[in-house]
């Protein structure tokens, strides 16, 4: 009977392992009701009570190697099968994408969101106003009476006598302070028109950022303190700065602000035109009259305020070497943003 | 204002300053220089010479050969081209190897097989003109007078005082001083820490006992606009040619030399910054000079021969019949210098600048002075200016000047006298500069310091309070030097209001629904309205007007955005790009008033051709809508727009608030747009969307339990709308009715001509229960009820 087992045993393991077994045959054929190994079992009677324990020890250790045995083969059919599948599914991932294309913010949005990123994370807000403006805002209340030489030097759009297109964003510091009492620290970003044809560097129509900080106390060193920071996080740490006393009506002391040439460094390039220096900025301390116009007292706060164009800053930032190409929005130049 | 450094030098030495440290320095101290000229630079190796022998080019029946004296008794050969030439010119020779001005090489060379050793040279060729060199020869060979004969060999930038540096200087408006030598003068000497130098002009005179009173008496009427009106006399005088030395200061200037008298009013007007006139004397009628506003509609031809037509906020000068100058603009043709002029006038005042500086501008003539006079003079420069004129007419032998002088000072303005409070500057610049320093840098502005008190100089009209006194002191102390610190104080509560973060989100949000936002101009040409099929009486073609637009194209402020979009939407497809989707947030200007501001909202404009359709635009804007939290809404359609396809327009509202207008562009706006394929657009109100917008978003539970669903299929005719059939089941179905989805819609013929066969699926569900199958039947039976109602739809078979 031991011999009979090891025959089983045998031959159900060479059938398993031949080449196209057929697992449930097997199974039925040795381990089912009827199988060979179940019908050693049935005459397991006929055995002296020595030898059952012994014969039914060693009928269970070959069932379960028969069972360990296909087990193990329909797992190694099944990762056959798997693989199989894998292969016949291999796709050419070089073939194009079909997923819906993504929009482009305007590069002007884009610098700008920065800049009011910057500011933002130093407790400024966002102020708004009117691009059609009164005369007043744009010009009397910021220390340009009429006739005042510095209108020459923004050709303004007149809608009315009194009524323009705000020239510069300025108008908005005046509303600001009329609004709201200091601290003050705002920006406000937006569109400015001046009469000046459309070439490469010009457009009727630009945009600036203009920010204001009044409080008491506030020093030209905070100026340039606050100036340092911004030109740091916007071109980069190494980033120095140069101000050039200059003139606004609406701020005494005043300054022109020329950052090194982010290209360059400094050294000179066709960026900076060899000067090393870029400029960027207009600031200044709040001129006193505009305080006192706005209903601040300049002998208890001061402040200061600055602008800068955004066109000429993206322009520079991305390399862009012609204005109008912001305006013409050619999908082909926006999707580079 | 381009200043010569070899002027600059008779008032302050600098001499032994680069060029470029001068630039620098002065840039910092706040007179921003835009570049340098080094005059001279282009010339090497040319030096005055003598012709000693010419003779005749074997082969050549023009050229001529010169033995030419270069000086140190070195003869040298050159052949010449030139006519004018003969034995014992003094002439320019280009000894080789010389340079010229345009990068011209001079070398040893042979013409027609004559050896040249050098080229004698034209005026021309030294970059000279006949204004430069009055009364020689423009074409020929430049010949020198005879004075010249001691100077061969010499170089002739020296001879000629060729060289000369010239610094171009921007001058900001609130500092007409600095337009002058001795205003920069003054800056240089403060900002380099260099003694001034000023000069007193003194005149002699003629002491014969004749006057000015027997010449000329001097009326202002205009007080308001003549705050100065100074004269002189001067007899006997020979108009000429002046000096080199005077020539070439005015030309490194960039001012033309035309004769002494001319030339002396523009030397005057660089020195001082104090523009003159000079008139001749027997022309004016009446020996009087009248400072009066024009009349309405006089006429006046001014010295370039132009004709003018004045009124009466203009000022002019005139003698007792006429007009003979545009005060501080120009001149009158009736009464200017001539090469006869015996007895001249000189006029040195002081115009109110902004009169001046519309009367520039009305008659189109902004000249030098009147660029000068338009940012307010000093009136006590006059005499100064006028005295200076009268010197140099002496020191050039031009004339005689009568004793005495005119001077109508009708309003004498104060000394301006400012607090000093050394304490209060240090805290407001953050610095820390000591009272002697300030003083000091104070003086060397001629600001007088008189302890706490400070007397501000007549010519610095801009000094009016402390923030303007520490500028003086920081742009010289070095705004680059002052440290920089962080400001103090109280926090600020930063960052965007809620409105401004929608417009980031929605413009990003936009961006992933693949759309490229585009920025254009907020005024267009109110043509575009007829472009976009606008109604004649549409109240948007009311628009806010620019009264002196660039052009037509950019003369209204748009009321709509659509013109704008299309614009982009047409160039685009004009360069080829396939499958565009576009957006911006853009302005439109509804007026209001005459006299008060448009209202400017924001609209959200949307404009796409390609690889889309209706649907499209329709997901992106109800995508539009749910970025904002609106999740209730209709889109109803419309066929009476004037720019959209009637068949293929739609309006969107949120309860009875109109959002906005979405459609297929009418195919004959696109026509006009010379684009031939379907556009979509849409405008939407961005005010009313961020109105509207959720602010407060509240957790509804998850279901608990299952829903049902129920499938309607039926056939109805074509015009029936989908959404009014899924209104009406909502309606009926009632509060257990949690979703209408259409799912199938088919055309074809087995339904029929003029006919749809819809499924739409309705899913039900309670919150508390599962629901019964006859509650779900009643539902639908309810459902059903309603279409056989209100369109006559049942069931199909």
């Amino acid at each position: 009977m031991k011999e009979t087992l090891q025959r089983i045993r045998e031959n159900a393991l060479s059938a398993i392992n031949s080449q196209d077994a057929d697992l449930e045959q097997i199974r039925i054929q040795y381990l089912g009701k009827k199988g060979e190994l179940t019908s050693v079992l049935r005459g397991m009677g006929a055995l002296s009570s020595e030898e059952r324990p012994i014969v039914g020890q060693m009928a269970n250790e070959v069932r379960a190697a028969i069972e360990e045995a296909l087990a193990e083969k329909a797992q190694s059919l099944k990762q056959k099968q798997l693989e199989e599948k894998l292969k016949k599914e291999k796709i050419d991932v070089t073939l194009p994408s079909n997923a819906s294309k993504i929009g482009h913010i305007h590069p002007l949005t884009a610098v700008q969101r920065r800049i009011e990123d910057i500011f933002i994370g130093m407790g400024f807000s966002i102020a708004e106003g009117p691009e059609v403006e009164y005369d007043y805002y744009n010009f009397q209340a910021l220390n340009i009476p009429p006739n005042h030489p510095a209108r020459d030097t923004q050709d303004t759009f007149y809608i009315t006598e009194n009524i323009l297109l705000r020239s510069q964003t300025s108008p908005v510091q005046v509303r600001t302070m009329e609004k709201q009492k200091p601290p003050i620290r705002v920006i406000s970003p937006g569109r400015v028109y001046r009469s000046d044809a459309v070439d490469a560097t010009h457009s009727p129509l630009f945009h600036q950022i203009e920010g204001l900080v009044v409080d008491k106390g506030v020093t030209m060193g905070d100026w340039k303190g606050m100036m340092e920071t911004f030109a740091k996080e916007f071109f980069g740490e190494d980033t120095r700065l140069r101000f050039r006393p200059h003139h606004f009506p609406f701020t005494e002391p005043s300054a022109e602000i020329d950052v090194s040439c982010f290209v360059c460094g400094g050294k000179g390039c066709r960026v900076c035109k060899n000067e090393g220096w870029i400029e960027i900025l207009g600031a200044g301390m709040v001129h006193p009259f505009v305080l006192s116009n706005c209903g601040i007292d300049p002998n208890e706060y001061s402040g200061f305020a600055f602008g800068m164009g955004i066109e000429r800053l993206a322009m520079k930032q991305f390399g862009i070497d012609d204005m109008r190409l912001l305006y013409e929005n050619d999908v082909r130049f926006l999707e580079q943003f | 204002m381009n200043l010569s450094r070899n002027w600059l030098s008779d008032f302050v030495d600098v001499q032994d300053i680069s060029s470029k440290d001068y630039c620098d320095r002065m840039t910092d101290t706040g007179s921003k220089v835009e570049c340098f000229e080094e005059l001279g630079n282009d010339i090497e190796n040319v030096v005055v010479a003598k012709i000693i022998k010419i003779t005749p080019h074997e082969n050549s029946d023009h050229l001529q050969i010169c033995q030419v004296d270069i000086g140190n008794g070195n003869i040298t050969q050159i052949v010449t081209g030139a006519q004018n030439v003969f034995e014992g010119a003094i002439v320019p020779a280009a000894i080789p190897v010389a340079k010229l001005p345009g990068d011209i090489v001079i070398k040893d060379g042979k013409l027609r097989g004559v050896e040249s050793h050098g080229m004698l040279c034209s005026m021309g060729e030294l970059n000279l003109t006949e204004h430069d060199m009055p009364g020689k020869e423009p074409n020929g060979i430049l010949i020198l007078d005879e004075c010249y004969e001691k100077m061969i060999g010499k170089d002739i930038k020296e001879a000629l005082m060729l060289s000369d540096t010239v610094v171009e200087f921007e001058i900001t408006s609130n500092r007409p001083d600095c337009l002058s030598v001795i205003g920069l003068a003054r800056e240089t000497a403060v900002s380099f820490d260099r003694p001034l130098k000023l000069h007193t002009p003194v005149v002699k005179g003629v002491k014969d006992g004749d006057k000015i009173g027997n010449y000329l008496s001097v009326n202002i009427d205009a007080p308001d606009l003549c705050y100065r009106y100074m004269a002189r006399v001067v007899k006997n005088v020979k108009i000429e040619p002046s000096p080199l030395w005077l020539r070439m200061r005015l030309r490194a200037s960039g001012v033309r030399p035309i004769n002494n008298i001319v030339d002396i009013t523009n030397y005057i007007m660089l020195e001082y910054g104090q523009p003159m006139h000079a008139f001749d004397y027997s022309c004016l009628n009446g020996s009087s000079i009248i400072v009066r506003r024009a009349n309405d509609g006089e006429r006046f031809m001014s010295l370039d021969d132009q004709e003018h037509t004045l009124d009466s906020n203009m000022l002019v000068i005139a003698d007792k019949d006429r007009a003979v100058a545009l005060a501080g603009v120009m001149g009158g043709a009736n009464s200017e210098i001539k090469d006869t002029t015996t007895t001249v006038v000189f006029e040195s005042a002081c115009f109110n600048g902004a009169s001046v500086r519309v009367t520039a501008k009305k008659n189109g003539m902004r000249t030098e002075s009147s660029a000068r006079f338009e940012k307010g003079l000093d009136a006590e420069n006059c005499f100064g200016g006028l005295e200076r004129a009268c010197e140099l007419v002496e020191m050039l032998g031009a004339g005689e000047v009568v004793d005495e002088l005119i001077d109508v000072y009708p309003t004498k303005a104060e000394s301006v006298v400012l607090d000093f409070d050394p304490d209060r500057i240090n805290s407001f610049l953050g610095t820390d500069i000591s009272y002697d320093s300030m003083k000091a840098t104070l003086e060397a502005l001629d600001v007088k310091v008189d302890g706490n008190k400070l007397i501000i100089p007549s010519f610095r009209a801009d000094l009016g309070c402390m923030n303007d006194i520490a500028e003086e002191i920081a742009r010289i102390y070095g705004y680059n030097n002052i440290v920089s610190t962080q400001i103090r104080g109280e926090m600020t509560q930063g960052g965007r209001t809620p409105k401004q973060q929608f417009e980031v989100d929605l413009e990003n949000a936009m961006c992933g629904m693949g759309a490229d936002q585009i920025q254009t101009f907020s005024f267009i040409s109110p043509k575009y309205y007829d472009k976009i099929r606008l109604a004649k009486e549409s109240t948007l073609r009311n628009s806010v007007v620019i009264s002196n637009p660039l052009g037509e194209d950019t003369s209204v402020m748009r009321t709509t955005s659509l013109p704008s979009m299309l614009e982009i939407i047409a160039r685009n497809y004009n360069f080829n790009n396939e499958d565009v989707r576009l957006f911006e947030i853009a302005t439109v200007y509804i007026p209001t008033t005459p006299e008060t501001l448009p209202n400017e909202n924001k609209t959200v404009s949307i404009g796409m051709y390609g690889n889309c359709d209706f649907f499209t635009l329709k997901g992106i804007c109800e995508n539009v809508l749910k970025v904002a939290g609106i999740n209730k809404y209709a889109i109803r359609s419309e066929a009476n727009s004037d720019s959209y396809h009637p068949g293929r327009c739609a309006r969107m509202y949120v309860g009875n608030r109109e959002i906005g207008i979405l459609g297929q562009v009418h195919p004959l706006v696109m026509q006009n747009y010379g684009v031939d394929c379907d556009v979509y657009a849409a405008e939407l109100d961005f005010d009313a969307i961020f109105e509207l917008m959720a602010t407060e978003k509240l957790y509804t539970p998850l279901p608990k339990f299952p829903a049902t669903t129920r499938d309607f299929s039926f056939v109805c005719d074509e015009d029936i709308e989908v959404g009014s059939i899924q209104e009406e089941m909502a309606k009926a179905g009632g509060k257990l009715v949690e979703n209408i989805a259409l799912f199938d819609i088919y055309r074809g013929p087995q339904v029929g001509e003029n006919k749809k066969s819809v499924s739409i699926r309705v899913t039900l569900r309670a919150s508390d229960r599962t629901l019964t199958v006859e509650e779900a039947e009643k539902a639908s039976t309810k459902i059903l009820n309603a279409l056989n109602k209100q369109f006559n739809i049942t069931l199909r078979a």
